[in-house]
């Protein structure tokens, strides 16, 4: 029944759409006169050969991995969640709440307190949308996408008018209290006479993404939830017969999917800036949708992906430290890369599943 | 030989063989963008103006992303720069942060406010709310219908304070006008919405204004020109924006952003650290633009209110209450 083996699905396609995404990115560096190889190869030193810049890197995929998982979970089941962006947005509020209003002991406990407050915010972002899908019928990638929205509006008037400390002239919250600043990468993997991840925001956060994957891969293939989720993504009406709710199916799918996107806040609100600011998701909500496509919604697909958006942020941020290459042009490679892994996908494939079949048909 | 590593080593030869005096400043544009027809353009074009009179070189980024702010300031220290400017209140907090680190490196931060200023940090801050008391003043005389508006970019507490500002100065000029305030928008793309800008224009236009005040970064674009077309009166904000609209744009707010940064990489490694400070009408940190273009819209009693009211505002006689004082204001409620 399949077209292609596996490993040309899972490694060649991905890989060939890099390819050309690379391909192109370079042509655009080369028409501004800047060297592509040199750019390249900038990207790669900041990216990949400091610690500091694996720092970066990480912490980006770490963002990445939490609503690529989000994004996934919900396409398991042919929901199409885009609100991840607004689900982290309010997500961030309940990180504050915590952080700031209890008084942790030990940042241990403090990260069980403000994950749980990210996950249940997160997920109380999605109910709604998925309560109008499940019982009115309401689009939801209509219903997340203006609850993203709802959720900007609601995040500045929370910062402006109740958060924001006296005389501030910023629109963010008080710096977190010491107790609940996470251990980052520095703390835990430096020696006295070695100082790694310098300066850099990864922080054990990261392991709690890494732990979201495997439960996730555990959630969908290793558990009844899992199946129900995959059958009803396959076939509602076959869902149906087997007697499975799509009310519940969709109100769940979405439960989990809000919670991991919201997830990703304990990383940028605790871990990096310690403080609730406008701007925390920065648009990893919408990222972690072609992180998902491009993982193929798998887990560990999803993790490699995160990875790799992780490097074109932190290597752009490289080529904006060094370069002359305008940050529009930096997003222009970014966006490349999206077009060409989601977007694009089967300008890839169907030549390959060509070429696959007609191998078959000379073996036969 | 990577870029970046030609570029480490010119710079730690420069710092070796020279010491720091010599090292190069470096600008830090927050996420709006360098070319925002506004705030962070006003920091370029400073930083533009030390370069062709000294000759002189700077580096410089646009950020990203949240994360990179202190990933700026912090590669920048590292490479030698001095001073490292930074534009935006969203940088305070980083730079406190990070300063420790660099106790051979100067910091500046334009907008931004910290309960207490490192050692080698020096804040610089505008008192925006007495120019725009001026352009509201002039707004109230200029208007017919005794219905003036401010457009805002984002709701923000900085923004409340021009507008504030404003809302004292028009009714130091009449009692009983009537402010339309609206804010563009709760995400940073309020600040590049000429379109949103010029619907509100035409909203505020229905609802009685003949004047409209735009603190609102690009979107501001949008406001002068539709009040351009609808044939009332508006009033540009923090670079001279006279010049947009001839005839049309009764002044501009001034805030000089771009001396502020000419002045501190004028003043180089020597740069007075360690505290505010805060640039108003005494300074010529803030003010009105006349010019040829709006020569024909002020009138002589317009010129006298403002010369009158800056003098007193100077000198003390004229309290303009700040936004931020109590966060609220007492001539509008936002």
């Amino acid at each position: 029944m399949n077209k292609m083996p596996q490993w040309a699905d899972v490694v060649l396609i991905p890989l060939i759409s890099l390819l050309l995404a690379a391909i192109l990115s370079a042509l655009v560096i080369l028409a501004i006169g800047e060297n592509p190889w040199a750019a390249f190869k900038l990207m790669v030193d900041g990216a990949l050969m400091r610690s500091a810049g694996w720092g970066y890197t990480l912490y980006y995929a770490t963002n990445f991995m939490f609503t690529g998982l989000a994004v996934a979970v919900a396409f398991h089941a042919r929901i199409f969640n885009i609100g991840g962006e607004g689900q982290a947005m309010f997500a961030g509020l309940g990180v504050a709440y915590v952080c700031l209003f209890i008084p942790w002991p030990h940042w241990s406990l403090a990260l069980i307190g403000a994950s749980v407050g990210a996950a249940v915010f997160g997920a109380l972002w999605a109910l709604i949308p998925a309560y109008l899908q499940a019982k009115r019928g309401s689009h939801i990638v209509i219903t997340t996408i203006m609850f993203n929205f709802i959720a900007a509006a609601l995040l500045n008037y929370m910062l402006v008018n109740v958060l924001r400390p006296p005389r501030s002239m910023d629109p963010a919250t008080a710096t977190f209290p010491e107790a609940t600043h996470l251990p980052s990468f520095r703390d835990m993997f430096s020696t006295a006479d070695n100082i790694m991840f310098r300066g850099a925001p990864a922080n054990v956060t990261f392991f709690i993404a890494l732990a979201a994957c495997v439960l996730v891969w555990y959630l969908i293939w290793r558990t009844r939830l899992g199946y129900e989720i995959r059958a009803f993504g396959f076939s509602e009406s076959g869902a149906k017969y087997a007697g499975i709710s799509p009310v519940r199916i969709t109100i769940i799918a979405m439960l989990i999917s809000g919670a991991l996107a919201g997830l990703m806040s304990v990383n940028t609100t605790m871990g990096e800036s310690e403080r609730l600011v406008l701007n925390s998701t920065e648009g990893a909500g919408f990222i972690g949708i072609a992180v998902a496509l491009m993982g193929r919604n798998h887990p560990f697909g999803v993790f490699l992906a995160a990875i790799l958006f992780g490097f074109l942020y932190q290597g752009g941020a490289e080529l904006a430290l060094w370069t002359n290459i305008p940050r529009e042009l930096i997003v222009v490679i970014q966006a490349l890369v999206i077009l060409f892994t989601g977007a694009l996908d089967n300008m890839v494939r169907m030549p390959l599943e060509k070429l696959f079949l007609s191998m078959r048909k000379g073996d036969a | 030989m990577t870029l970046m590593q030609k570029f480490l080593g010119a710079a730690a030869g420069v710092a070796l063989s020279a010491g720091a005096a010599l090292a190069e400043p470096a600008l830090i544009f927050d996420l709006g963008g360098k070319f925002d027809k506004s705030f962070n353009e006003a920091a370029f074009n400073g930083a533009q103006r030390w370069a062709e009179e000294t000759g002189g070189k700077f580096l410089e980024i646009e950020l990203q992303s949240e994360a990179q702010r202190e990933q700026a300031l912090r590669r920048f220290a590292e490479a030698g720069a001095n001073p490292v400017i930074t534009t935006g209140f969203a940088f305070a907090t980083p730079v406190e942060a990070v300063a420790g680190d660099y106790p051979d490196t100067k910091f500046v931060n334009i907008d931004g406010w910290m309960p207490e200023v490192p050692a080698n940090v020096q804040l610089i801050g505008f008192q925006e709310h007495q120019g725009s008391y001026l352009v509201g003043m002039m707004a109230a005389m200029a208007s017919k219908t005794g219905t003036v508006g401010f457009i805002g970019g984002m709701d923000i507490p900085l923004i409340r304070h021009f507008g504030c500002g404003y809302a004292q100065g028009a009714k130091a000029v009449n009692p009983d006008i009537k402010i339309v305030a609206n804010m563009t928008g709760t995400t940073p793309t309020a600040w590049n919405d000429p379109v949103k800008g010029s619907e509100l224009t035409k909203a505020q236009i229905a609802q009685g204004a003949d004047v409209i005040y735009a603190a609102a970064g690009g979107t501001g674009v949008g406001v002068l020109q539709t009040a351009a077309d609808e044939g009332i009166l508006s009033i540009g904000v923090d670079s001279n924006q006279n010049h947009l609209h001839p005839g049309k744009v009764l002044t501009s707010m001034l805030k000089r952003v771009d001396v502020a940064v000419y002045n501190s990489m004028k003043a180089g490694a020597d740069l007075e650290t360690g505290g505010f400070t805060i640039l108003g009408l005494a300074e010529d940190g803030v003010g009105v633009a006349m010019d040829e273009n709006n020569a024909s819209l002020v009138t002589d009693e317009m010129k006298a209110a403002v010369e009158d009211a800056r003098a007193k505002i100077i000198s003390g006689d004229i309290n303009v209450v700040a936004y931020y004082e109590n966060d609220s204001c007492p001539a509008h409620d936002f």
